[in-house]
């Protein structure tokens, strides 16, 4: 690697330039890239399920209209995204494949089951939100096409979120039986969606140069805090009580300071011993596998098109 | 296990969008489908939830010509030189109005 290259890519980026496709990027940014992106991307498409999972059995067409347009907007985030890192080089066949064969990860938080009509819309209001602070700062990425999809995807990530929290709102505002749903809810998903924000930042060895090169923007405890001090105001704001009996706002900081959470728990999801990891897989493969006749058909049906034009125009 | 290896993969297109009657096509993203209507049909779902638009363009990926980003420097050198094309380039007196 030529070190003049290097050292200028650096300086314009801590300078806050932007890099484009074409542009000279070092080996490990791009590597770096690709792996985040498609990450997120796999994040996206294996999200759906959980929440797939209640369509059918929405409480109301209203409800149902929107969990379809919210699962709906999952499938296209993820195709913006796949569309991004595409433009590092990667295919997206390869993509694919990594997801496919388990080499590529996606966001634990997908490892749990959606159990109840309240788990499904307690994913809007904490799993949306949680992604909306992860999210936000990514608009400002020095990648140029991850930054431009993080800012349609965050655009349509508001309605999510506000569902959500309208679907809870609707519950805890109800009947004692619904109240108590909407609290079993909160209390599987609270853990698992502020250990979403990935280990603690001094067990986090890739983030400072992540951080250095403008793709990160803030710390994994830094984003994490910030949805916490905005969650816990919201569940106040709906009457449910946050499962952890060492929460306390803390006078000098005034932020909210949380119990220890399991990271023990954490890893074990993420190696593949969550109560959901081998159910989404089977799920996305089959999807994929019974998909292919589709696939190849279209490819067939536009190559006997084209042959056909050829032959009229010669 | 999928057949991935042995597919071929659908095409990829570059998709434009015009937001309002007025203004220009503006590129949004890219997408795979396995020829341009499909590309137009998958484009609208895919980037035009909101009424995003009113026109779609899909152009194949390939067929795009780009300068290149090393030979930007000499590429675009013939316009940086020539700041007289720009109106400041010229001394007038402030009280004459109109210019
Ligand atoms: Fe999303
Ligand atoms: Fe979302």
């Amino acid at each position: 690697m030529d070190s003049k290259q290097l050292e200028a890519f650096d300086s314009h980026v801590a300078g806050e330039g932007k890099v484009e496709p074409k542009d000279w990027m070092p080996d490990n940014y791009r590597q770096t890239l690709i792996r985040q992106i498609s990450q997120h991307a796999h994040s996206e498409i294996i999200g759906m399920q959980p929440e797939g999972n209640w369509i059918s059995r929405a409480p109301s067409l209203r409800r149902k209209m929107i969990l379809l347009a919210k699962v709906q907007d999952e499938a296209g985030h993820g195709l913006y995204l796949y569309s991004a890192a595409e433009t590092l080089g990667v295919s997206r066949g390869e993509m694919d494949q990594a997801l496919l064969s388990g080499k590529a990860k996606y966001s634990s938080i997908f490892n749990y089951p959606t159990l109840t009509w309240a788990d499904a819309v307690a994913i809007g209001w904490l799993v949306d939100g949680a992604a909306i602070t992860n999210q936000i700062p990514l608009c400002r990425c020095s990648y140029g096409p991850y930054a431009r999809a993080m800012v349609r995807v965050c655009k349509e990530e508001a309605f999510h979120q506000r569902q959500g929290f309208e679907g809870m709102m609707a519950l805890a505002k109800g009947t004692s039986e619904q109240k108590a749903m909407a609290q079993g809810a909160l209390d599987r998903w609270w853990w698992p969606s502020i250990a979403m924000f990935g280990p603690p930042d001094d067990d986090s060895p890739h983030s400072a140069q992540s951080m250095a090169w403008k793709i990160k923007r803030f710390s994994n405890d830094e984003l994490r805090q910030k949805f916490i001090d905005m969650a816990v105001i919201q569940a106040q704001a709906l009457g449910l009580e946050i499962p952890d009996p060492d929460l306390k706002l803390n006078e000098e900081t005034g932020h909210w300071q949380t119990g220890p959470i399991d990271w023990d728990e954490f890893w074990a999801v993420v190696k593949g011993k969550g109560p959901c990891n081998r159910q989404r897989m089977t799920h996305r493969r089959k999807a994929h596998d019974e998909g292919a006749w589709v696939r190849e058909a279209a490819m067939a049906f536009a190559n006997k098109q084209q042959q056909k034009s050829e032959k009229a125009a010669a | 296990m999928s057949q991935d290896q042995t597919e071929q993969e659908w095409p990829l297109f570059e998709v434009f969008i015009r937001s309002k009657q007025g203004v220009s096509h503006v590129h949004a993203g890219s997408l795979h489908a396995a020829d341009a209507r499909m590309a137009l049909e998958n484009a609208r779902d895919v980037y035009t939830r909101r009424n995003e638009g009113c026109s779609l363009w899909v152009v194949p990926s390939a067929a795009v010509t780009a300068s290149s980003p090393e030979e930007k420097g000499a590429f675009f050198e013939p316009s940086e030189s020539k700041i007289y094309r720009h109106p400041t380039f010229y001394d007038v007196p402030d009280d004459v109005e109109c210019l």
